[in-house]
């Protein structure tokens, strides 16, 4: 219990943190065996558990390093289309389905690291809207680039080919008897074997949490959080721009890449149009909504906003003018000052009213 | 000739996004916002010009102006309504909102319209005769939107310049506080700005759904998007670099459609930013304002 008392905030938070999500798997997993969940809301498991890595990561462009990211799903894409190629060919090397997921998530990662390599280096040179406007741009480039390509399987190995001038098909790779298509161009990737699991989804959320909070806890997380703050000031006091930034912006997209394989692997078939500026901005919205650098808050978020459309089903036509509407209010109740003081006040009253209240925040 | 019929389709396409991006630089330079909304006023335009057409049997000029009108008073409303409450606040925030906004305006447009692709009939019948013997043929709607282009960018440059309201556009774009300090309603001319910016996104929807007839909820989502770029392309904030970005991308966008891939178009286009962007980081007419400590 002293032990308890005598650690900073910031680590009472991540402590909170890996409590509430392992409490949270644990009790969905509960729900899951007692069949209280029906099969609407399981086969939204996965796709709640890649949301919210991929929040949690686009927190660390955004509310960390403090560059506004609009093409975090490009990311997601790359990671999501070379798990699945990993994960399909490699059927009969490795047997077992949770190794070739692994594998394939790994895949994911290194393969969304290095896209994040090539976009960072020149990207993260421009400030504000213009590096915006870039990543917008560069998330449209991998959703094209992926749509010309084509891959498939064979006994002798991988077959790709780029269909630039829209002639070729998935029968131009010349595959053997043996071989199967992967990616189909615009039709994306069809007859994935499903690997992705939700135990596999809340393992991936708590790496990617560790990862996080150990990088922004460290002296490269205060460097990267002094360039959000002043970069002229922490330039002046010796602090690398382009190694820190890119350390951020990279191990952001890498935990993208993986989420994204976890994402390709829940679906037997998916196109690259799934992830365009729509999806980028989608995880913006969680992260901005959930507060910037608090990853508690992006969780929450992710969680409440995907499951909220479909919570509002029965308003049918109207549950997306609804969402729109509420995330307008929400915006405008949290940042307009007139608003914020009134709510500041009406808690201020709360608090004199129960003078015993609870703990002050 | 087939490269030359193919620049005019480019400058044609280029003065349609020309026309969206004046309207994205304009609102940028003066609330320093990125109105991610202006792709779905110019949807919104389009519609009610064809409600206009079709359903009040109004004439095709009738309809446009009450496209702008009604895009006008939307236009000041959003600003109102949604982002004059924000404008202490971050710039995240209004970026989110105006996203609301976005998402808000395509949900009503499918509620009101439906899903169903309308399909859209050019308000323009004007036909040009074959040039060069029958080798060139430029259509009516090419012809219309560049004149409509050229015309709208002269008489914004005129309004910017001359006008007192325009003056006072300029002086809000360069600094509000010292813009506020003589005497200018800083509120009003941002509101003002907004209004110009939604008649012509109007504009620019009609001229839009005469190329490509099918109307949609999501018809502005992509268009918006290149201007925005177009925009970024020319330098934001600055009038000239908007008509300028636009056409250069119109005419990029078919060049790389004709004669690299018709599936990279796009990824060209924003690559040609990209490699703008790293060669002039404001933009090609764009101002570099260096931060000073």
């Amino acid at each position: 219990m002293n032990k308890l008392k005598s650690m900073k905030t910031a680590a009472k938070v991540n402590f909170a943190t890996y409590l509430g999500v392992i409490l949270a798997f644990v009790l969905v997993s509960v729900m899951r065996s007692q069949g209280l969940i029906n099969s609407a809301m399981g086969g939204m498991l996965v796709p709640v558990c890649c949301y919210i890595v991929m929040a949690v990561s686009l927190n660390l462009t955004v509310g960390v390093l403090g560059e506004l990211s609009l093409g975090h799903a490009g990311f997601m894409s790359v990671g999501a289309f070379s798990g699945i190629i990993a994960a399909m060919s490699l059927q009969n090397a490795v047997p077992f389905a949770p190794v070739r997921l692994g594998i394939a998530m790994l895949v994911g990662a290194a393969c969304g690291a290095v896209t994040g390599v090539v976009v960072g280096v020149p990207v993260l040179r421009l400030r504000g809207d213009y590096l915006a406007i870039v990543t917008l741009a560069f998330g449209e480039i991998i959703k094209e680039l992926i749509n010309c390509l084509l891959v498939g399987v064979d006994s002798k190995g991988l077959h790709m080919a780029f269909n630039l001038t829209g002639t070729l098909t998935i029968d131009s790779l010349g595959l053997g008897e043996d071989g199967i298509a992967i990616i189909k161009g615009a039709q994306g990737s069809v007859g994935t074997t499903k690997l992705a699991s939700f135990t596999a989804g809340f393992v991936l959320i708590l790496v990617a949490l560790f990862i996080i909070q150990n990088l922004v806890n460290s002296r490269s997380g205060r460097a990267i959080m002094a360039l959000r703050d002043n970069q002229i000031a922490a330039e002046s006091v010796g602090i690398n721009i382009t190694k820190y930034k890119l350390m951020a912006f990279v191990t952001s997209a890498a935990l993208a890449g993986a989420a994204g394989a976890l994402y390709g692997l829940n679906f037997s078939s998916l196109q690259a149009a799934k992830f365009n500026f729509n999806t980028s901005i989608l995880v913006l919205v969680y992260v901005v909504l959930g507060g910037l650098g608090n990853m508690w808050g992006s969780i929450i978020a992710a969680v409440v906003l995907y499951v909220l459309p479909e919570a509002l089903r029965e308003f049918q036509d109207y549950r997306m003018l609804v969402y729109a509407i509420v995330l307008i209010l929400v915006m405008l109740a949290t940042n307009n000052p007139m608003i914020k003081g009134f709510f500041a006040r009406l808690f201020r009253r709360d608090r004199k009213a129960e003078p015993k209240g609870g703990e002050a925040k | 000739m087939e490269f030359l019929s193919n620049l005019i389709i480019g400058v044609s396409l280029g003065s349609i996004y020309a026309i969206i991006a004046l309207g994205y630089t304009m609102v940028y330079g003066i609330a320093k916002m990125l109105n991610f909304a202006h792709g779905d006023v110019i949807m919104v335009g389009g519609y009610i010009a064809y409600c206009g057409i079709s359903y009040l049997g109004l004439p095709a000029l009738v309809s446009i102006l009450l496209a702008m009108l009604v895009c006008t008073v939307l236009g000041v409303v959003i600003e109102g309504l949604a982002y004059r409450p924000l404008r202490e606040a971050g710039s995240l925030a209004v970026l989110i909102t105006a996203i609301g906004v976005s998402y808000f305006l395509q949900n009503a447009a499918q509620l009101i319209w439906g899903a169903a692709p309308k399909n859209f009939s050019s308000v323009v019948n004007l036909t040009i005769p074959p040039l060069f013997g029958g080798a060139l043929n430029v259509s009516g709607v090419a012809a219309v939107t560049v004149t409509v282009c050229i015309v709208v960018m002269a008489g914004l440059t005129w309004f910017t310049s001359q006008t007192k309201m325009g003056k006072a556009m300029r002086a809000c774009s360069e600094d509000k506080a010292a813009a506020q300090l003589m005497g200018i309603n800083v509120n009003r001319t941002i509101s003002m700005t907004f209004a110009i910016g939604s008649a012509l996104a109007a504009v620019a929807g009609v001229l839009l759904c005469s190329y490509t007839p099918t109307l949609t909820p999501t018809t502005g989502s992509m268009p918006g998007i290149k201007a925005f770029t177009a925009a970024v392309f020319g330098g934001i904030g600055s009038i000239p670099g908007a008509f300028l970005g636009g056409i250069l991308l119109g005419v990029i966008e078919t060049m790389a459609k004709a004669y690299i891939s018709t599936n990279l178009a796009n990824s060209i286009v924003f690559a040609v930013l990209i490699i703008v962007l790293l060669v002039r980081p404001a933009g090609l007419l764009g101002k570099y304002v260096p931060e000073k400590v």
